[in-house]
């Protein structure tokens, strides 16, 4: 069956910060296509001028007082970093 | 055998003097080794720290001793938090206690144990944990629901007293009604979600798995409440929600919505829900058949706003701050990297459609529109709940099926969650208890009713799930 979505699999994949084996990209590329395909349920439907929901619940704008409050210690912070030079957590070389 | 024990029970044990929480530790140590192997619903568990906890619970507390096992993407201090995922197995030791975790603490019951589960929740069966095969206590050839696999299969299997999960489209109710035990989601906002790694944001919700519902109530009356770390946590009262169990349901609405009970649910499943409904009915109940006219866009709406969420919440896991860090040259190959390498194949699907769904072009056409279906859904329920009290459904269209058996077909699998789904779109509490078993190659499987309630009504849930449990 031809895929019913031109999905360009290694741009999403980038875009997701994922590397995909060919093997991979033609799986997914399938998958999604079927998952799509039944998603379209939605397209097909008349939808009228309902607002979108982005929560069930009515919970707007929660703010909390501008005031310090206790949180991780540098040392608890730091305690899960995959590689660390002294108190700093450290990365790949950013800039050339 | 404590471990078969109810916390009620084990609580009025321990009141008496009988026992004591080291005993009831022990006794679940003994049966985790001799079991787990067998069942895997557990992926670690620390007998030394357990213990030393014990010997300080207060036993006067309501929860005081108790042991509870956790689904292993709730944070608990000085413990693992795989979330089933290999970015997460050889690396994360949580450094804080997640805000149910503080409730149940304050209640004074012991966290012990971790709990498996599909790899970030994403799954119903708990075939997707990278880390181990979780097996169905009545079955053991079939899997155990999912995503909170391991919390029901120990619960059910009775290697834990009571555990908790997470729910974001039916992953604590399915797994209940699979293994045979009960699991509530209650209103979205009721429990802290400070601390449950997050995968579906404006879905998920903590709750607990038990044997019994009074059980159920009695954890909920200590999880629920009001967390600031949370912004979505409801500033609203907790009621004893114990305080309804035993309470009659003459007069009390049941809704039956006619989009449910269709062709597509097994025939055993659908005679144990049938007898469940009479008997309610025998009860005093008043059974009405109503309408939820969006039903069919429920499966479809989840699968583009859960993956929508997922793909933004999942971009954290970059290799930099914890987890799984691959080496590599610059930064952009270290995050695809230690992304593909650290995440298993049905949540880099979920993260390709989400990240898809959200991409420039499609925005409007699928995650505005799911919204909007979103909205749908929800006034549905909204009228239905204009005539009934409750509204009950099979929890899963189908018994437990044979591991490995949906394998090379994730959509057909993401089908079975078509009545548990439209519960969390419309952030209402639902129950799953047990309704009798179905005979399926020889073996007795659990059926699990789904019994669904008005936001912030768990308590009429409760005493209609209590009632029935208890006729």
């Amino acid at each position: 069956m031809p895929a019913a979505h031109q999905i360009d699999i290694h741009h999403v994949a980038k875009l997701a910060r994922l590397t995909l084996t060919e093997d991979e990209a033609l799986r997914y590329a399938a998958q999604l296509d079927g998952i799509l395909t039944y998603i379209d349920t939605l397209t097909q439907h008349d939808l009228g001028a309902a607002e979108p929901t982005a929560h069930a619940m009515p919970v707007y704008d929660v703010l909390r007082a501008d005031v310090s409050r206790p949180g991780f210690t540098q040392e608890q912070a730091l305690s899960n970093a995959p590689k660390r030079s002294g108190d700093q957590i450290q990365i790949p070389k950013v800039i050339e | 055998m404590l471990a078969s024990s109810t916390i009620t029970t084990l609580r009025q044990q321990l009141v008496a003097g009988d026992i004591t929480p080291r005993d009831i530790i022990l006794d679940l140590a003994k049966a985790i080794e001799s079991r787990n192997t067998s069942l895997g619903a557990y992926l670690s568990w620390d007998i030394e720290a357990a213990l030393a906890e014990a010997d300080k619970a207060d036993t006067s507390g309501p929860l005081g001793g108790i042991p509870i096992a956790i689904k292993d993407n709730i944070n608990v201090t000085g413990q693992p938090c795989t979330c089933g995922s290999r970015i997460l197995s050889e690396n994360y030791t949580a450094p804080y206690d997640a805000g149910a975790i503080q409730r149940l603490r304050a209640g004074g019951a012991v966290p012990f144990g971790r709990l498996n589960m599909d790899e970030f929740a994403m799954g119903s069966s708990t075939e997707n944990s990278a880390l181990g095969v979780t097996r169905n206590p009545r079955d053991l050839e079939r899997v155990p629901g999912g995503s909170s696999g391991g919390s029901a299969s120990a619960v059910a299997g009775d290697l834990a007293i009571a555990a908790l999960g997470s729910d974001t489209g039916g992953s604590i109710r399915q797994p209940a009604a699979l293994c045979g035990c009960v699991g509530i989601k209650p209103t979205y906002g009721r429990i802290s979600r400070y601390g449950l790694v997050a995968f579906a944001s404006s879905l998920d919700q903590i709750g607990p798995l038990t044997k019994t519902v009074a059980d159920s109530a009695l954890l909920l009356n200590h999880l629920c409440g009001h967390d600031p770390r949370d912004s979505t946590s409801l500033n609203v009262e907790t009621p004893d929600f114990t305080a309804s169990l035993g309470k009659d349901i003459k007069g009390l609405r049941i809704g039956l919505p006619k989009e449910y009970y269709i062709n597509g649910i097994h025939p055993g499943v659908s005679a144990s829900v049938q007898a469940a409904i009479r008997k309610l009915e025998s009860l005093g109940a008043i059974i009405e058949e109503i309408s939820l006219p969006h039903t069919e866009l429920g499966v479809a709406t989840y699968y583009v706003l859960a993956p929508a969420e997922a793909s933004a919440n999942l971009a954290r896991f970059d290799g930099v701050r914890y987890g799984r860090s691959a080496s590599a040259a610059d930064l952009m190959e270290h995050y695809t990297r230690s992304r593909s390498e650290g995440f298993g194949p049905e949540v880099k699907r979920r993260i390709l459609l989400g990240t898809y769904v959200l991409s420039s072009g499609y925005y409007d056409a699928y995650y505005i529109r799911a919204q909007k279906a979103r909205t749908l859904i929800r006034d549905d329920f909204t009228e239905a709940f204009k005539k009934v009290d409750v509204i009950l459904s099979p929890t899963s269209p189908m018994p437990a099926h044979k591991l490995g058996e949906m394998k090379d077909n994730p959509l057909a699998a993401y089908l079975e969650d078509v009545f548990t789904i439209p519960v969390n779109l419309a952030g209402l509490p639902g129950i799953s208890v047990p309704c009798g078993t179905v005979e399926v190659e020889g073996k007795a499987l659990p059926v699990g009713l789904q019994i669904v309630g008005k936001a912030l009504d768990e308590a009429t849930v409760l005493r209609v799930a209590h009632a029935f449990e208890q006729s």
